[in-house]
């Protein structure tokens, strides 16, 4: 901390609150700032307005993931994929890229796909979760998932589940895609095996059953 | 002596059907649990420190700041000073602590210090007159071999043809056994001549591999009325499985070991461990569900899976997970050696072809590598060959899927395929008519040849080459044939029959997404004569009775074999107790449809768990194993042929290939389940697209380093590179009978040279070697262009 910068000082007794907005963060990065290793509320005087800091210590975090609500103190810099799989134990979405290339981590996010490795977890507090864990609803696929069955559209299957979020999200979108629509709305997500085959049927599949 | 045969078509109820994987709905709801989803109590997080030069030595490690910072458990060197690194990214330093932030940072605070040594990255043609012979192997030789991971049989046959300097004592055998090095290998050095005169000479990046000649190839060629000379290639790419290699390890006791490994070999990594934990193997407990993609690259615990232990027992015990980052998977975990060729080949007019000749050369990384099988599947009668191994530093190989086929393939296809451009023939025609010297399978390539170019439409669309170059797209057709072996591993299974009618069926092998749980149980419901999901099936762990490794297409005849030689001794033994009460004797009994009953008089049946329930109290338990001489016939069998095709469509303006269909057709004997026999096919020619057009390790000749580590730059073929696909299985007569044959390898052969095939009779040039990416296209086109 440098405590011979006027702009800059700490106070100790604001509310905890995680939320960082684009433009305090745009602040924050602005200035030069050493934060001490604790946890807890924090904010920064700079460019006269207060603004909260979090981290590098744990703070704590809260989600809406499925549903349910879930807690835990995390270190800013931990992503959605990395809480959801070590803290919250929903190993569904899969580590493969870890940098938002191959979409095995894709889960939905307000309701929209996105890469859960490049979404930092406190990002995602106050924005409804949804995993491929949720898709199954009291032990019955989802009409996507039994269509992955039916084509035999998963073979290692550390893909599937990202694919299966991925081709919910889009179908819901496009209920009659066309060809190239699945083409360009789908190519978010890679495969080693080869299943796509069996996917282009699944979406040929729903395709039909949604006209 | 109880049948064991596989029945034939119109006795069975389930084997050579349509059936849905049984797996699936786990997989598709993320129930299903890989070893990456393992989450033990009080786990810790392993990160490693890698070396970032390609060949230097250790100076110095200082790891006392990563000791001290919060939340690290424990700090391993793996390689410490004096140790030669011989890639860049290799293990040196691992950490185990609370979480990953925490180990990361720890990695971060570790110093090493390095001698940095020459390397070398380069596949290029070797300069002329490089290639050294191979002298007598010392023990630091061997050691090395081991450092760099070469393949158990390579080193035995490098040990049984060049011999050895020194004969080693038991000591420095059980050295190399901590090492790595298999029993074969240790019986090799055992057996191996004694040239003690010759010291260590200074080792060649460039070793003469092989030279071989059949026939007369000077007379061949002086016969030949058209030769055609070309060069080809293929690179080396990495196996890049979407789950990392990895695993979990934790001390039960003090000298109990408990592992969640992604491995395509359950049952044989506790004796890979034994000997570097210093442990029995029965002290070693694997367990796996699931593994996300081996593809040959996941047979051994490897140097990670050994550190992980160690580093869990530096932590008391606790359980420690160490799976690697992306661009470790794609830089240290196993690539596919590269193959290259200055290839000359000899035909009569007529097209027979009569003379080859090879200069070849590739990489395994600092391994070397042997010649791949050339000329492929076609046995021509006069040929000279000679192959160079190129030691470098781009990392160790590994096997993927039909090790040296696909390269063979693209060599040898290819060169044929511009031979038969030469003749200005139409290559199903030329290969056609030189289908005699495939033998033994001509029958088989002639009628899998029919069919595919009728799938393909062949006769419409081919052209000859360069008659088709109107507008800025062009097409065009190729075709590349193969072949494989496979047979089954061993495999042993219990079987167990439960007087309350239900069935388990227990087994140490591991089901890589090929459909193997399901195909065990089609094989063991089909026999027993009841609904697969009457019996449980419990794969992947070393508690089961072991089975071999998933490797070379063994896995399929090695576990139907198994299981059905122990579904139909249990069956008959439960026939004997269920008898007496049907007033029958037991060869006169059949289990069908959920009943046990007498043959042909169905008055006379019990349902199955009425006949179960004759079993008394006591459960009936059967081995069921392969191989077993004392339970013939053989139920798998070995060799296959296959055909496939490729239209492709070239934008000749921006060098774009397309491929726009693909047509597989493959014999595998006996097909226990035509839905995932299919599939794995449909995934073959996607993977195969996906090295033609894209997949190349590239390494920086600069520093060394693999430029393109992650899943952007090394790209994999997705939904939008992917085509119409036909696939054709050859069963019936003919097939059924020759027993259940496996289909990992083959289809995955043939997609690189039918689509080079197809490009070159497209843009009416030659594209030398894979990936065919634009520049290359347009390079190509250049050439003729200016030619």
């Amino acid at each position: 901390m440098r405590d011979d910068d006027p702009n800059l000082k700490v106070s100790e007794d604001k509310p905890e609150s995680s939320r960082v907005s684009r433009r305090d963060f745009l602040k924050i990065s602005g200035i030069s700032v050493a934060v001490p290793l604790v946890a807890g509320p924090q904010t920064v005087l700079a460019a006269g307005e207060e603004v909260p800091v979090h981290g590098p210590g744990k703070v704590p975090m809260e989600f809406t993931i499925n549903g349910k609500s879930y807690k835990a103190n995390l270190e800013p810099r931990v992503t959605l994929l990395d809480a959801l799989r070590d803290e919250f134990e929903l190993t569904g979405a899969k580590r493969v890229c870890d940098r938002a290339e191959c979409g095995a981590c894709t889960v939905l996010m307000e309701n929209k796909p996105v890469y859960a490795c490049s979404v930092l977890a406190i990002e995602a507090q106050r924005k409804p979760i949804t995993t491929v864990e949720a898709l199954m609803q009291n032990g019955k696929l989802h009409p996507v998932q039994q269509a992955f069955v039916d084509s035999d559209a998963s073979q290692c299957g550390f893909c599937t589940p990202g694919f299966v979020v991925a081709c919910k999200a889009f179908l819901d979108k496009h209920p009659q895609p066309s060809p190239e629509d699945v083409r360009r709305g789908l190519s978010g997500n890679l495969c080693r095996c080869g299943t796509y085959h069996g996917i282009q049927q699944v979406i040929a599949q729903m395709a039909q059953k949604g006209a | 002596m109880p049948d064991y045969a596989w029945p034939d078509a119109e006795h069975r109820t389930l084997i050579g059907k349509r059936i849905t994987r049984v797996d699936s709905p786990a997989k598709v709801s993320g129930q299903a649990k890989y070893t990456y989803d393992v989450h033990r109590p009080g786990m810790l997080y392993g990160k490693v420190l890698r070396c970032p030069y390609p060949h230097a030595k250790v100076v110095s490690v200082d790891t006392s700041a990563a000791e001290k910072m919060p939340g690290v458990k424990a700090v391993h060197i793996v390689q410490g000073p004096g140790a030669n690194i011989h890639w860049a990214g290799d293990d040196i330093v691992a950490v185990a602590a609370v979480d990953e932030r925490a180990a990361e940072d720890a990695i971060g605070a570790i110093k090493v210090t390095y001698q940095q040594l020459p390397y070398l990255v380069s596949d290029a043609e070797p300069p002329q007159g490089a290639a050294q012979e191979q002298g007598p192997l010392s023990m630091d030789d061997i050691d090395d071999m081991l450092d760099n991971q070469v393949p158990s049989q390579q080193m035995v046959n490098q040990i049984q043809q060049y011999g050895i300097t020194a004969k080693p004592t038991e000591d420095i055998l059980k050295m190399l056994k901590s090492d790595g090095a298999t029993d074969a290998v240790l019986d090799a050095i055992r057996a191996a001549t004694l040239h003690p005169g010759a010291g260590t000479q200074t080792k060649s990046n460039y070793q003469k591999a092989a030279a071989q000649t059949l026939g007369d190839p000077d007379k061949g060629f002086a016969e030949a009325e058209v030769v055609s000379e070309g060069v080809y290639g293929i690179p080396v790419i990495t196996h890049c499985c979407l789950e990392s290699h990895g695993s979990i390890s934790e001390w039960t006791d003090e000298d109990h070991l408990f592992t969640h490994i992604s491995t395509q070999n359950v049952s044989g990594i506790p004796g890979q461990m034994a000997e570097p934990l210093k442990i029995p193997a029965t002290n070693i407990h694997v367990h796996q569900d699931h593994i996300g993609g081996g593809f040959g690259s996941k047979f051994s615990p490897d140097r990670w899976g050994i550190y992980t232990a160690e580093i869990s027992k530096k932590a008391d015990g606790k359980p420690v997970r160490v799976m690697l980052e992306r661009d470790a998977e794609l830089k240290v975990a196993g690539a596919r050696p590269s193959a290259y060729a200055r290839v000359k080949v000899g035909a009569k007019k007529d097209g027979t072809i009569v003379a080859w000749q090879s200069e070849s050369w590739g990489t395994g990384g600092p391994g070397g590598g042997g010649m791949p099988p050339i000329p492929y599947v076609f046995t021509i009668p006069n040929q000279r060959k000679q192959h160079t191994a190129i030691r470098n530093n781009i990392g160790p190989a590994r096997a993927w899927r039909a090790p040296n086929h696909p390269q063979a393939a693209v060599l040898t296809m290819c060169a044929l395929d511009d031979l038969a451009a030469k003749l200005n023939m139409d290559p199903v025609e030329f290969f056609g008519k030189n289908l005699d010297i495939t033998k033994p399978r001509q029958d088989i390539y002639r009628e899998e040849l029919a069919i595919a170019s009728d799938l393909m439409g062949w006769k419409q669309k081919w052209h000859p080459r360069g008659q088709n170059e109107s507008g800025g797209t062009v097409r065009g057709v190729g075709v590349s044939f193969h072949t494989w072996g496979g047979r089954g591993h061993s495999s042993d299974c219990d079987l167990t029959i439960h007087p309350d009618g239900s069935v388990d069926l227990k087994m140490g092998s591991q089901d890589l997404g090929t459909g193997t749980r399901t195909c065990i149980l089609m094989v063991a419901a089909d026999t027993l004569g009841i609904p697969m999901e009457a019996i449980q099936l419990q794969i992947g762990d070393t508690n089961y009775p072991r089975s071999g490794g998933s490797g070379g297409s063994t896995t399929i005849g090695g576990v139907s074999s198994s299981t059905r030689r122990g579904a139909v001794d249990a069956r008959d033994a439960l026939f004997a107790k269920v008898a007496p009460s049907l007033n029958a004797q037991p060869d006169q009994l059949e289990c069908v449809n959920g009943t046990v009953r007498v043959k042909g008089d169905s008055s006379k049946s019990l349902s199955w768990k009425e006949a179960c329930s004759k079993l008394g109290a006591m459960p009936l338990t059967v081995r069921g194993k392969n191989p077993d001489k004392d339970k013939p016939p053989d139920l798998t069998n070995s060799g296959v042929g296959g055909v496939q095709m490729a239209e492709v469509e070239v934008d000749i303006e921006t060098g774009i290939v397309k491929v726009k269909k693909m047509v597989a057709v493959q014999d595998c004997g006996l097909v226990v389940n035509l839905k995932t026999a299919e599939s794995q096919c449909h995934g073959a020619l996607i993977m195969g697209i996906s090295y033609a057009l894209f997949e190349e390790k590239v390494m920086d000749q600069a520093t060394g380093r693999m430029l393109n580590a992650d899943m952007q730059f090394y790209r994999l073929a997705g939904l939008n590179d992917i085509p119409e696909l036909v696939v054709h299985m050859m069963t019936g007569k003919g097939y059924d009978e020759r027993g259940v044959i496996g289909l990992g390898e083959p289809p995955v052969i043939s997609p690189g040279a039918a689509i080079s095939n197809a490009v070159a009779n497209a843009i009416g040039v030659r594209v030398s070697f894979l990936p065919l990416t634009p520049d290359r296209v347009l390079a190509a086109l250049g050439q003729k262009a200016g030619a």
